[in-house]
């Protein structure tokens, strides 16, 4: 009875404690008080968001955004020094990776959608994209109904290869739908003729043509599959006290023109490692987020500006 | 930890509109079975061939066994896959490579047969030293009793060769399921490749590879009984295996 009674104490004693020292910081904010450091996950490959330039060093229009939020974290904690540490993460490892607390932030190019926030959360949207497909110029597809019959490839487990297979049969097409394993398959599908088509969000499709050998032979098409869909950074669910802080940061990014200068800087200009221009003007919906940044899931929420 | 778990998440219908979470995991079972059904036929004929080439008393055929084994195991199966789906094509005449391209279940075929080359080339080393196990005797004997070569592996060698390694076989037909695994490559969307693209869609990473796992080990451990039963119906009393 005694025993039991002290583990008891012992319990509330311990509990008592940690509920006493989390009331000043909470969840990500305290872990990187504590330890001094912030980890950044990053793509390898997903170029203009966050990729390896020549020196391997991550870089990209997302990892730039991701060191303002940084900074922003760093005075929120009055902080002198934060250590910035990066991991390199894929699709199949961000979610474990981010869960575990092995990264803090995800700064890639992770579709925002009401599925994913069941799991994780998204601050604001820092690009929007819409489904479309790349086709070689040769092949003569102009409209989504040119694709009948043909074989079309998408990047599997995407919300693309979805929309495609919704379209395929809302429009009768009778494509003949085949899942890649990556981008890069995909679009090798398409350059060696394997497939006619390869749906995908269009920033990344005019990634993939200007870094091919051939740019001039692919056309990306006008038709869409989709409304345009937001990217995010990517932080963990239920951490509203941090959520605050990469919320503010981002959109004192996006709303002060830092974030237009950003955006012009990696899709108009040319960027590391080849000197690649993307040449994608920004769009009205983007722009009009900028002005009033929002973190909304939904396609619909994204509207140009009157 | 920070997660989520939702077991009720194989329950809910997936976002390709074939059904629920569950039935697309399922359906990426069935091709894994398909798939390492065709690769294991595929093996175990090629794999036969050649072992018993590997043996004949002929230079040249146990040259051309050595060969074609040097050749297909020393490169990684991801690598032959790759070639066969995406550089093969490339190298025949322009109209038969587009003929290739434009086959229906390319991923497929060229799994299943990409697969199956590989495994052979262990089954054949396999069934080599099942042979090369055999007392020298059996084969002079067979010869003394006046059969020729085919005879001799026919009634005397092959039956025992096999029913020797039929243990380790075994476990060649478990790798040849597992191996499928990497068809994902070429874009075929057997149980790794849904249990990835589940996790794409619906983020719950752990329960997808989870229920991916418990397919893998059932279906594995179906193959092993079955070999089992195999193993103790064609025991020959008082031999190795035999009781």
């Amino acid at each position: 009875m005694k025993r039991s009674y002290l583990f008891g104490l012992a319990l509330a004693a311990a509990f008592g404690a940690s509920q006493a020292g989390a009331e000043e910081l909470t969840g990500t904010l305290k872990n990187i008080k504590d330890t001094g450091a912030i980890t950044l996950g990053f793509r390898d490959s997903s170029i203009p968001f966050s990729y390896l330039d020549d020196n391997q060093k991550p870089v990209g229009f997302a990892m730039d955004i991701c060191y303002k939020v940084v900074d922003a974290v760093k005075k929120e904690l009055k902080l002198d020094k934060l250590e910035v540490k990066l991991n390199p993460v894929t699709s199949s490892t961000r979610i474990p990776l981010l869960a575990n607390g092995t990264i803090d932030l995800e700064c890639g190019s992770t579709t925002n959608n009401a599925e994913r926030q069941k799991q994780v959360t998204f601050t604001n949207t820092h690009f929007l994209t819409a489904s479309r497909y790349v086709s070689k110029k040769s092949s003569n597809i102009n409209s989504i109904d040119d694709l009948k019959g043909k074989t079309v490839v998408s990047t599997a487990g995407t919300t693309n290869i979805k929309q495609l297979t919704e379209a395929n049969v809302a429009r009768n097409l009778g494509a003949n739908i085949i899942p890649a394993k990556d981008h890069a398959e995909a679009f090798l599908m398409v350059e060696t003729d394997r497939a006619a088509a390869f749906v995908m969000d269009d920033i990344l499709l005019a990634s993939l043509v200007a870094g091919s050998k051939d740019p001039s032979i692919y056309v990306i098409s006008k038709d869409a599959f989709s409304k345009p869909e937001p990217y995010g950074i990517m932080l963990r669910k239920d951490d509203p006290a941090f959520k605050k802080v990469v919320d503010a940061a981002t959109a004192a990014v996006y709303t002060s023109g830092e974030g237009q200068k950003l955006y012009d800087q990696w899709f108009m200009a040319k960027i590391p490692p080849k000197g690649l221009n993307l040449n994608t003007p920004i769009g009205p919906e983007l722009k009009a987020e900028f002005a009033k940044p929002s973190d909304s899931p939904d396609p619909d929420s994204y509207k140009p500006a009157m | 930890m920070n997660y989520h778990w939702n077991w009720h998440i194989f329950l809910e219908p997936n976002p390709m509109g074939t059904g629920t979470y569950l039935d697309m995991l399922l359906s990426g079972l069935w091709l894994t079975i398909g798939t390492g059904l065709a690769a294991w036929i595929i093996a175990l004929v090629l794999g036969s061939i050649v072992g018993v080439l590997r043996t004949l008393p002929s230079r040249a055929a146990s040259w051309i066994g050595f060969a074609y084994v040097e050749f297909f195991r020393n490169m990684p199966l991801l690598v032959q896959l790759f070639l066969w789906f995406f550089v093969l094509p490339e190298l025949l005449p322009r109209t038969w490579g587009l003929w290739l391209k434009q086959l229906p279940h390319a991923p497929f075929y060229t799994a299943a047969i990409g697969i199956g080359l590989f495994m052979s080339a262990r089954v054949a080393e396999q069934l080599r030293a099942g042979i090369g196990s055999l007392p020298r005797g059996q084969k002079m004997a067979a010869t003394a009793l006046g059969l020729n070569t085919v005879q001799t592996y026919a009634y005397v060698l092959l039956p025992m060769a096999f029913r020797i390694i039929l243990p380790p076989l075994t476990s060649e037909f478990i790798n040849t399921i597992k191996n499928t695994a990497v068809a994902i490559t070429i874009g075929l969307l057997e149980l790794t490749g849904e249990a990835r693209s589940m996790q794409e869609f619906s983020f719950q990473v752990f329960e997808a590879f989870t229920a991916a796992t418990v397919m893998y080990l059932l279906l594995n451990l179906v193959i092993v009984t079955a070999m089992r039963l195999i193993e103790r119906a064609v025991a020959i009393p008082g031999y190795i295996s035999g009781k």
